[in-house]
């Protein structure tokens, strides 16, 4: 095993990730401006091109232009129906940053979609047609955006090429644009003006659009800060115990002879932290007995440390010998949720498979997956009025508010004040399948 | 506009501490939540990675499941020694399912084109059903491929071990979904949110220890498809191929009948960091002739329950 010190000077300290997610439907030239980020960006490389050419050609389109869609539809029948099917996963790098992008197709199945993307972006791209403005689409996507909380907005004003780069065609969007987040609640915004098609405020500022002020999407992207930063910044610690690490199976013969005799009792947790930042020798309580200990040991991938923050996955030995195991959370002492069986939630329903008031489900919060039953179902959100309808049913791509009763304590939290603690999954019981994302409402 | 400022105290994590982070969490869940699960592992670069991730997510104790091995029988022998050795020094047992059993007992077929990557899907299944492991972790990468694009981290397979891409479960928050019905298993690709050039720079940070042929050496090849193709004794050249000797490496280890070498003088880790960072082509493209069969030549094996 490498000590701390060597690895972080052969690591790249310099190079961070960032995972963003785009939504927008075709028809917004959203799979044009995958493209033409991942092309500008040098993420293509000359053999994918060379069989994007191909294919585009046999398609019919004019020499040397390219259907970027066929390289994000990596299915059979997307290539052949000319739709994209489900959330796809693409890879580009720059200087200083990696980029993960979530490719979320706008049209089939959006909600469901759009909630895989952003439950673990960063940011999220919104492109509107400069054309067409604010659609009931674009408040549909901002409305699923603004519950989930996605850290950061990037609304991409696209084809302002055919707008004839004028600033008050831009201005009118943008002004819609800051209705809408203003009315969802949604306080980080960045309007750009871009053409994906000619690369106008993609990678680099446009001349063509002299009268906006602000960056180019790309270097949006690399100066926004990422979800582990933020997390990190999170006062309270939190480890959700994955499993004890117990070497009962024997050591790794990779474990020094000298050290194999005092290892022979060694017991840790292991878990990734999910917020905060934990030190050797803080004082520390456990969810769900709420016993005060002390961390007297902490490893990065077995090798030790003094200190982890999220999203880092540790093992924490604990000073006195006390039980934390799968399901259980490590949290900085005085810092304790209360365990709840009753969540007060919004569900966002996934499965084609109408959820109704009674149902029997299975949740699954952080490491602990426990019995369940829908409640009561309460209402229905509906995305274009923005309001809240009563209703006993949620089918598929719908969100609204249940209250969902638990066959034990979990330690919930607000989603708004900890993605992680706030967050959970609806599981069928017998098949397995995820019916619903919930969250825990304000 | 309105852009919120935001204030962050610097806890910086690079690329490859989160990767790493994310893949120890995903191998600590399965194990946590399978009953026995097992590792793919040819000893090409990406199994190697996840057997390393593996053994450090449990350190100081061992690796907690065994790996199994497809072995087609077309392997390069170097390849198969690296393999014997990674599995002695981590103390890790090995299976072995092979396609030339398959062969000789004429449940399976030669094909005519003399590869036998497609073979692997019934040997693998059967091997999986025949341990009862219940997880099947896998070094798949999502930048590899178009299909493997849209793969889950962990991914259901139905009793005949098929991947059903339209039925996949959505993937939210860090909250992984194993859960299945018996005969059932799932797929689990710690990796997935790697790309090349993160695996080569895991590679060189953690000093990883790799088959030879990753590295420059000089090899008898002849240039086939466009990709220098080694003489061997599954894969010799035909008479209208000149042999010559080259100074070559792999980008990808998978038989000796399917996979093509690079010319290259990158003879250690930093230099093949840098020449992958300097590449124009796919390693997929650079040098597997079994993916240039059909655009959906990937997705068409996935759903059959390949790799």
């Amino acid at each position: 095993m490498l000590t701390v010190h060597e690895a972080q000077r052969t690591g790249l300290e310099s190079s961070t990730l960032f995972r963003f997610a785009t939504a927008g439907s075709v028809d917004d030239g959203k799979s044009t401006l995958v493209g033409r980020l991942l092309h500008d960006s040098k993420a293509i490389l000359a053999d994918q091109l060379e069989q994007v050419a191909r294919t585009s050609a046999e398609r019919g389109f004019a020499h040397g232009a390219f259907d970027f869609a066929l390289l994000t539809d990596g299915l059979r029948a997307e290539r052949e129906q000319g739709i994209t099917i489900d959330v796809a996963y693409r890879y580009f790098s720059t200087g200083n940053r990696s980029f993960i992008l979530a490719d979320c197709p706008g049209h089939v199945q959006y909600t469901r979609n759009m909630v895989t993307g952003a439950t673990t972006a960063d940011a999220v791209i919104v492109l509107i047609d400069g054309r067409k403005g604010v659609l009931e689409q674009t408040r549909r996507h901002l409305a699923v955006i603004a519950l989930l909380r996605v850290p950061h907005v990037i609304v991409a004003v696209n084809k302002i090429d055919l707008l004839d780069y004028a600033e008050d065609a831009f201005a009118r969007v943008a002004a819609q644009v800051e209705t809408v987040t203003a009315e969802l609640g949604i306080d980080d915004v960045h309007v750009i003006p871009v053409s994906a098609l000619e690369g106008d405020n993609i990678v680099d500022r446009s001349d063509r659009t002299g009268w906006y002020e602000g960056p180019a999407l790309l270097e949006l992207l690399e100066a926004l800060p990422g979800q582990d930063e933020l997390e990190s910044a999170l006062d309270a610690f939190r480890l959700p115990v994955q499993l004890v690490l117990r070497p009962q199976g024997g050591l790794s013969p990779q474990v020094a002879e000298e050290d194999a005799e005092s290892l022979r009792d060694f017991r840790a947790s292991a878990g990734r932290i999910s917020s905060g930042t934990v030190r050797v020798g803080d004082p520390v309580q456990i969810f769900p007995s709420g016993i005060r200990t002390t961390v007297s040991g902490l490893a990065v991938g077995g090798v030790p440390v003094d200190r982890a923050a999220a999203p880092q996955s540790v093992s924490v030995q604990l000073a006195d010998d006390i039980d934390a195991a799968r399901g259980a959370v490590i949290v900085a002492a005085d810092t304790l949720p209360a365990g709840r069986r009753e969540i007060d939630a919004e569900l966002f329903q996934l499965d084609a498979r109408p959820l109704i008031t009674g149902a029997r489900v299975l949740v699954k919060h952080g490491t602990a997956t426990v019995q369940g039953v829908i409640a009561q179902i309460e209402s229905r959100y509906d995305l274009d009025a923005l309001t809240h309808e009563p209703a006993d049913t949620l089918t598929a791509n719908d969100i609204g508010r249940a209250r969902v009763r638990l066959a034990a304590d979990l330690p919930l939290e607000r989603y708004s004040a900890n993605r992680a603690g706030g967050s959970f999954l609806v599981i069928h019981p017998s098949d397995g399948a995820t019916l619903a994302a919930g969250i825990v409402r304000d | 506009m309105r852009a919120a400022p935001v204030t962050v105290t610097a806890t910086r994590l690079d690329t490859l501490d989160v990767l790493e982070a994310e893949a120890i969490h995903i191998i600590r869940e399965v194990v946590a939540e399978f009953e026995r699960p097992v590792l793919l592992f040819s000893g090409g670069k990406d199994s190697v990675v996840v057997l390393h991730l593996a053994a450090k997510a449990f350190f100081p104790g061992r690796v907690p499941f065994p790996v199994l091995h497809v072995d087609t029988g077309h392997n390069f022998p170097e390849v198969i020694a690296f393999r014997d050795e990674t599995v002695a020094r981590l103390g890790v047992r090995l299976e072995v399912a092979s396609v030339q059993d398959y062969i000789d007992d004429g449940r399976l077929h030669e094909r005519t084109d003399g590869t036998r990557n497609p073979l692997q899907t019934l040997p693998l299944l059967e091997a999986i059903a025949a341990g009862k492991h219940d997880a099947v972790f896998g070094g798949a990468r999502r930048d590899e491929d178009k299909a493997r694009a849209k793969e889950r981290i962990i991914s259901l397979r139905d009793e005949f071990g098929q991947w059903d891409p339209r039925n996949q479960r959505p993937e939210l928050w860090s909250l992984y979904n194993g859960r299945h019905t018996p005969g059932q298993h799932v797929r689990a690709f710690p990796i997935s949110n790697w790309t090349e050039l993160d695996v080569w720079r895991y590679l060189e940070r953690e000093q990883i220890p790799l088959p030879p042929l990753y590295f420059a050496h000089e090899r008898e090849v002849y240039a086939r498809d466009g990709m220098w193709r080694a003489v061997g004794e599954f894969s010799p050249a035909r008479s209208d191929e000149t042999v010559e000797r080259r100074v070559v490496r792999y980008r990808t280890v998978g038989d000796m009948s399917c996979t093509g070498a690079v010319e290259s003088d990158a003879a250690d880790l930093s230099s093949i960091v840098a020449e992958i960072a300097r590449s124009t082509l796919t390693e997929r493209g650079a040098t597997r002739a079994d993916d240039r069969i059909s655009e959906a030549a990937m997705e068409d094996r996935k759903k059959d329950g390949y790799f």
